[in-house]
């Protein structure tokens, strides 16, 4: 294998692109120079991984998840390839589609754009960690009272935007429920039946989305 | 004749998606989530030239990839190209990355072609480059005539004359296509992503030359198909071939990218079309001249084009016809069937054609479909619908909305076949403690077959549709059909009644229980003794039908400064015979509902003609809609028990993009006659930007 020459890897890093930032931007705006000297620091701090296979640790589900792996690996990649998590879908792999979604400290994040050893030292939730002692939760209850899935493979992403919208926003509006779900697609066509699902989980009267009736031809 | 029961406690009731707990905790187990032991990660490499002869292809440095542990051609010696993404070769490693790697390592030697053709219009032309060497870009014309056309018109009251066109529709089901496979001394075992695990074993045994019974197709859960997964695919295939040559399973699941590529469309349209109507509104004659491309053909056996005629005038019976569809050939991945195939843009040229000819006549659209659709199932449909809508309330002559922000009406048709496959066949195994295992060779494809099953063999024996273990997805089980053309429910509702009630046949012989249902059921099972009963079924005439149809109503708001529209709600009525499933069978209308809206307003495959290439193989540029594009779906079941069962997925999706279509026509006052209906075609159909510069110039 040939492998990239360091030098170049280094022309173009985020340690050498701040550094010549520096420099422009304490002339330019003092009052930023405090926090561009201090992000400096952080990265002179750094070190260089890779390219080959590291030791890393992940938070998963509330359990060390301990892998060999080459920088470049995503978490999304880490979880589904490297464990046997395989919850979070792979739907686009460009942070399009929201099917990998995941909680990083609670907040819903693309595990497709998360290099995975970016990922440690955080609590990171995949849709497998939220039923306790096989107990579904109420977004996920709702899910499957609402018929909120079709396929299903969208759903997964569905239930952890919602997860996490619940748990900042506990009575929110239908607006703010299509807002926490704007990164989440679909193809079957499940989104009025997850609106509805949202609303039951978190106790709200129902938004009218989609009735129906049934009536006799005869 | 058998008959299904008149009282039921779970048939056309809602009954709850038995495997949805597996799919929102993660445990549900996709073709894509599969781990065999060992596994290998597989990927393909595509062409980066529309047209080319690859002369030689080098996988030497691929192998020297630490990590791969096999690289193969598609096919060995020089071969043509004929689309951007045609497959080239494949490799297979222990991770994603060294793959990638690979791919770009694998050296290709080729000639590309000088010039090549993506573009319908350009493609027709006589000097057109040749996407096939020995056959013309456009079929034969496929003509259809009754009556006198041309003496018919001229006793028209009222002529319209307009030009409809549909783009090319990409599926971008959520899963990628793919599978893992994993090739033995024992044979191939596939767990593919796929419609039917049938038509895999089948494909798979023929491309490798192997008995059918040493090939396996399983398929527990898959992400969506709507039409481009039957088959072994191209992919499939070259996983088993990767397979054999790793000595390790290997899993190829297509990227995004490849989906938009090389794994099927629906065909684009250009309808233009001329109908007239005697005063009192009867249609009276109706011509359509219509092109489109399926690519480089839908399929090997239509090379050169074949596979876009759609029918016409679809639901509607005129005296005096003349049609003439030519397939186009491009430079271009195949088209493939794609939910309701053809229906979709012939119900948005004939609505349209409809509510064009109406407004000539200061008619309301609505009062002319009254007037000659044919269906009577159709037109109470109609009435329903627009009793529901408000119709009449809502209606406004077109333009007729006042303001920046204009509201639009309309509405539309459709029409589908179904009906179940009576080669399909089943298995029950009652156990002595009283549970049920049932087995059938369908897969359930995220429309409820699973339910449907378990609902169906609960009424038969009088237990809990969650007592019922169904088990599908495997063509170890008896054979069922692929799930296409909306058959399945059909297929597998009277299967289970038959072999439910040869269960109970059987039971009371071995038990002497006269009646084993319900209460009695755990007892007269105890009875067996150690032995479970294994009983067969299979599809039985009498209790499924086929030829069902729907009316939908939408309302619009259009911004005529942004251009933008906003489906502010549908109305749907269809009927589906007995509805098995009154949850399941909502939720296949609304996926086709948000499905057709899709068609109406965003998608549209989109490919540059200078380079060949696919340029929004992504879902940032196609566009799906979102919860937030979602509007009001008001949904009427109309129940026909006597019918028995009929199919819903397809005839739901057809006639959306026509209603919404027509209402912003109505909103405007003005047609947009093409889809997708951008921002761009309407402030262009106001007047307000200059139109579109038209693609063959």
């Amino acid at each position: 294998m040939k492998k990239p020459e360091p030098e170049v890897f280094g022309a173009h890093s985020r340690r050498t692109f701040l550094k010549s930032l520096g420099t422009v931007a304490v002339t330019a705006a003092a009052s930023r120079a405090q926090s561009v000297a201090a992000e400096l620091e952080k990265v002179n701090g750094e070190q260089t991984v890779g390219p080959g296979p590291v030791p890393v640790t992940l938070n998963v589900n509330g359990k060390p998840l301990k892998l060999q792996l080459e920088p470049r690996v995503t978490l999304l990649d880490a979880l589904r390839n490297y464990s046997s998590l395989t919850g979070a879908k792979e739907g686009c792999d460009r942070a399009a589609c929201g099917a990998c979604t995941v909680l990083l400290d609670n907040l819903p994040i693309y595990a497709c754009q998360k290099l995975a050893i970016e990922a440690q030292g955080h609590e990171i939730t995949t849709v497998e960690g939220l039923a306790k002692n096989g107990r579904l939760t109420k977004v996920q209850e709702a899910f499957v009272a609402k018929d909120a899935t079709m396929c299903g493979y969208c759903t997964p992403g569905f239930v952890m935007s919602l997860t996490a919208l619940l748990q900042k926003n506990p009575q929110p509006s239908a607006d703010e429920v299509r807002h926490a779900c704007a990164g989440n697609l679909c193809r079957c066509g499940t989104q009025p039946r997850v609106l509805e699902a949202a609303l039951q989980a978190a106790g709200v009267a129902a938004a009218r989305t989609t009735h129906t009736e049934v009536m006799d031809y005869a | 004749m058998p008959s299904w029961p008149s009282e039921t406690k779970y048939i056309s009731h809602d009954v709850l998606r038995i495997d949805a707990p597996e799919k929102v905790s993660g445990r549900a187990r996709y073709a894509s989530d599969i781990q065999a032991n060992g596994w290998l990660y597989g990927m393909i490499l595509r062409s980066k030239w529309p047209a080319a002869t690859i002369t030689k292809i080098n996988l030497e440095p691929a192998l020297k990839i630490p990590g791969i542990k096999a690289a193969i051609t598609v096919q060995d010696g020089e071969r043509t190209i004929r689309f951007y993404g045609e497959e080239l070769a494949a490799v297979a490693g222990a991770t994603k990355q060294a793959c990638l790697d690979a791919l770009r390592a694998i050296q290709v030697e080729a000639r590309p072609k000088p010039s090549f053709v993506v573009n319908e219009d350009i493609a027709k032309a006589q000097d057109a480059p040749r996407v096939w060497e020995d056959s013309p870009n456009t079929t034969t014309p496929q003509v259809h005539e009754h009556g006198d056309v041309d003496k018919a018109f001229g006793e028209c009251a009222a002529v319209s004359e307009g030009f409809y066109t549909t783009p090319v529709q990409l599926h971008n089901a959520m899963e990628t296509h793919g599978s893992t496979v994993s090739w033995t001394d024992d044979g191939v075992t596939a767990w593919a992503s796929t419609q039917g695990i049938a038509s895999v074993r089948d494909g798979l045994a023929g491309a490798l030359r192997l008995d059918h019974s040493r090939v396996r197709a399983i398929t527990e859960y898959m992400g969506g198909g709507f039409g481009a997964k039957f088959g072994a695919g191209v992919e499939g295939v070259l996983a088993a071939r990767l397979s054999q040559a790793a000595k390790a399973p290997v899993r190829l699941m297509l990227t995004r990218f490849d989906e938009a590529l090389a794994v099927g469309n629906r065909p684009s349209s250009f309808q233009r079309i001329k109908i007239g109507a005697k005063a009192d509104g009867t249609l009276h004659a109706f011509q359509m001249d219509n092109y489109g491309t399926p690519g480089i053909g839908a399929g090997a056996a239509t090379a050169g084009g074949g596979g876009a005629e759609i029918p016409a005038p679809y639901i509607y019976r005129v005296p005096n016809v003349r049609v003439k569809q030519v397939g186009v050939a491009v430079n271009a991945g195949s088209a493939r069937a794609f939910r309701a195939p053809g229906r979709p843009p012939a119900s948005f040229g004939i609505e349209s054609a409809l509510d064009d000819l109406a407004t000539k006549m200061g008619m309301d659209p609505l009062e002319l479909r009254l007037k000659n659709d044919p269906s009577e199932i159709r037109r109470r449909e109609y009435k329903l619908g627009a009793e529901k809508f408000g119709w009449k309330q809502k209606y406004k002559k077109p333009g007729g909305s006042p303001g920046i922000v204009k509201t639009g009406v309309g509405c539309g048709g459709s029409e589908w076949g179904g009906g179940g496959s009576r080669y399909t066949q089943a298995e029950a195994q009652i156990n002595p403690d009283g549970s049920v295992e049932l087995r059938l060779g369908v897969q359930d494809i995220g429309t409820g077959t699973r339910t449907v099953i378990a609902v169906v063999a609960a009424e038969m024996l009088g237990l809990k549709p969650e007592q019922i273990t169904v088990k599908v997805g495997d063509t170890q089980y008896p054979p069922g059909p692929g799930s296409g053309g909306s058959t399945t429910c059909a297929s597998v509702s009277p299967t289970v009644y038959d072999v439910c009630n040869n269960a109970l046949a059987e039971l009371q012989k071995r038990t002497g229980v006269a009646d084993a249902r319900g209460d009695n059921w755990f007892a007269a099972c105890k009875k067996l003794g150690v032995t479970p009963l294994v009983v067969q079924g299979k599809w039985q005439d009498g209790l499924s039908s086929s030829g069902t149809g729907g009316v939908q109503f939408a309302e619009v708001e259009v911004d005529t400064e942004t251009g933008l529209v906003t489906v502010k709600k549908i109305t749907a009525v269809h009927d589906c015979g007995l509805i098995v499933d009154k949850l399941t069978a909502e939720s296949q209308i609304n996926g086709g509902i948000i499905m057709g809206m899709g068609y109406a307003l965003y998608e549209e495959r989109v490919m540059d003609n200078l380079s060949g290439v696919v340029l929004n193989p992504n879902f940032e540029t196609y566009k799906l809609p979102n919860i937030a594009d979602v509007p009001d779906i008001d949904v009427i079941l109309l129940n026909m028990p006597e019918r028995g069962v009929i199919g819903i997925g397809e005839p739901a999706t057809i006639p959306a993009a026509a209603a919404i279509g027509n209402a912003v026509a109505n909103a405007l006052g003005v047609r947009v006659g093409s889809l997708p209906i951008t921002p761009a075609k309407v402030l262009a159909a106001l007047g307000k930007v200059p139109k579109p510069v038209a693609s063959a110039t």
